[in-house]
């Protein structure tokens, strides 16, 4: 199947963005490449505040890079579109319409056919167990199901790439384990280039084909580490297996260092914190 | 099931303290009334206002007066008319201020100029500009709704969440499409809030503005309440003065309940919060 897909690749070079002009300028990104590569879900790791959401507003296309640019299968993004669909960070579910009218507002934004639509719909509402709250309204629904809620709304649309932004944050750790492997499978069913954004080591590499990490403000890339744990992924085994633990000391090394940029005065405790937890792994 | 059980409880009983606290408040003000006679001393302030049993008696009597009855029209009419033509011209103005930054450079500071302006502080150069008495009293009862429907109208479409816009925008939606299923529920809230708060500010300009100007052309019984509770003072019938004072309270409280059940229906997601 995925020899046949086209190549959605997104090449960020060398991108830059300021905000601001003059003695306010404030360099949000500076100089950062990175790949996201089609057909695998890339996830993106950095401090908080760090200029994750910017990068996203840019390859979304609601914002234009300072410099550098920024390409999709060879093309150069200069605007929204329907093949780059944005989960935010907060639901952002349009709360005056039930979650059928939310799933199927792409579609109808787009006249197109209603009943090939509906059809979708219907299955999508199926495949992410909400069928029984298609009259709900986005305020009756828990968090967990918002987010599947808006799963399926960017799910109808076909996007060849999905970009996530912390999708899950604000959810308690149980919902947020079982939408980790709710999410991971349906990546794994049809394999679409994904892009997920978030601050949780363990979520990056729960889900993780490649992991970028990202450094303090002005943001760039990091490093990169390739995940090659095998799919399907289990929450339990994840928490034992050697090679994820390894990874995520890795990880917190590295995501320590930047956070420590930000960190006035340095944070004696955070370096215990992380010695006693490099003993341990190792 | 258990919460919904206590909250009917709690609100049987909320509304027997309500009313028992009317009953109470009557009883006083029964007492106060008759003091003079009952205990040869007048209670100051309740002392000196008729007695709710004769202001009854008095409303009573002008059930069948159909006078009474052309008053409230009369406000209403003025109300409605006002408030409509407020909600007609406002909406508009307020959503395209919003969504065009060249026309809201034009307007917004002149309309900011303006909108302190009591509208009571309208009412002679209303009745200068405005060919009939009528019209005059329309116009600033329409100006008490509108300042207040605009600027709620205008802060709801500003502060719209970016992400719902983002979101339409990425799955492909027109702007024409956007602003017909985005923009205009996303305010409509703001419009119900406004509408309520304008309706409000309508009632006290109608009685004020009936008022001043003495009622309309065809004098007394095309007056309104306000002009009903002026005469009222001047013929010295201090009972239909309260009585004017509570129909213009059950007037208002007829209109706010309209508007309440109508900006449900139009806001069915905010229930379910």
């Amino acid at each position: 199947m995925s020899t046949t897909k086209k190549s959605n690749e997104i090449i960020a070079a060398n991108v830059s963005k300021t905000f601001g002009a003059g003695p306010f300028a404030k360099e949000v990104i500076k100089d950062c490449s990175f790949t996201i590569e089609s057909g695998k879900l890339t996830v993106m790791i950095g401090p908080s505040g760090c200029g994750k959401s910017s990068l996203i507003q840019l390859i979304a296309g609601f914002d234009q890079p300072t410099s550098g640019s920024i390409t999709i299968g060879g093309r150069p993004i200069d605007g929204p579109g329907k093949d780059r669909l944005v989960l935010f960070q907060e639901s952002a579910l349009f709360p005056w319409m039930t979650t059928w009218d939310n799933v199927m507002y792409g579609p109808r934004a787009r006249g197109e056919d209603a009943a090939a639509s509906e059809a979708q719909a219907e299955f999508l509402l199926k495949k992410v167990g909400l069928e029984a709250f298609r009259d709900k309204f986005p305020a009756q629904l828990s968090g967990g199901m918002q987010r599947r809620a808006e799963l399926a709304r960017a799910m109808i649309n076909k996007p060849e790439v999905m970009i996530l932004d912390e999708p899950f944050r604000g959810l308690d750790h149980m919902s947020k384990e079982l939408m980790w492997e709710y999410y991971a499978g349906l990546y794994e069913e049809d394999r679409n280039t994904n892009f997920f954004v978030t601050t949780d080591i363990d979520e990056a590499i729960f889900l993780a084909d490649r992991l970028l990490i990202m450094t303090n403000l002005p943001t760039s890339t990091r490093s990169v580490i390739e995940i090659d744990i095998p799919r399907p992924r289990n929450i339990e085994a994840m928490a034992d297996s050697k090679q994820a633990n390894d990874i995520k000391t890795e990880v917190m090394t590295l995501l320590h260092e930047e956070a420590m940029k930000s960190f006035s005065g340095g944070s004696a405790a955070a370096a215990d914190f992380l010695d006693a937890y490099s003993k341990r792994a190792g | 099931m258990n919460i919904t059980k206590v909250l009917r409880k709690f609100s049987g009983r909320a509304a027997l303290r309500g009313v028992i606290a009317i009953i109470v408040f009557i009883a006083i003000w029964e007492f106060g009334s008759r003091s003079l006679d009952l205990i040869g001393w007048r209670m100051p302030f309740v002392g000196l206002i008729p007695p709710p049993s004769s202001v009854l008696a008095s409303w009573t009597g002008l059930f069948m007066e159909p006078s009474y009855w052309q008053s409230w029209y009369m406000s209403f009419l003025r109300v409605f008319t006002g408030f409509i033509v407020a909600m007609i011209i406002g909406i508009p103005l307020g959503l395209y201020m919003a969504i065009n930054r060249t026309f809201y450079g034009i307007a917004f500071p002149s309309f900011e100029i303006l909108r302190p302006i009591p509208p009571l502080a309208w009412v002679p150069a209303s009745i200068i500009f405005w060919p009939t008495q009528e019209m005059s009293i329309a116009f600033v009862t329409f100006l008490g709704a509108f300042y207040t429907i605009v600027i709620n109208v205008l802060g709801g479409a500003k502060s719209i969440n970016r992400q719902y816009l983002q979101a339409a925008q990425s799955m492909g939606a027109s702007q024409r499409d956007i602003f017909r299923r985005i923009v205009l529920p996303a305010t409509l809230p703001s419009i119900v809030v406004g509408s309520a708060v304008g309706m409000g500010i309508t009632w006290e300009v109608v009685v004020a503005a009936e008022m001043i100007s003495g009622g309309g052309a065809g004098g007394g019984a095309s007056g309104g309440l306000g002009f009903f509770i002026w005469s009222s003072y001047v013929g010295g019938s201090y009972e239909q003065i309260i009585v004017g004072m509570i129909s213009i309270g059950i007037a208002g409280y007829i209109s706010s309940e309209l508007l309440r059940k109508l900006g449900g229906r139009f806001t069915p997601w905010l229930k379910t919060r």
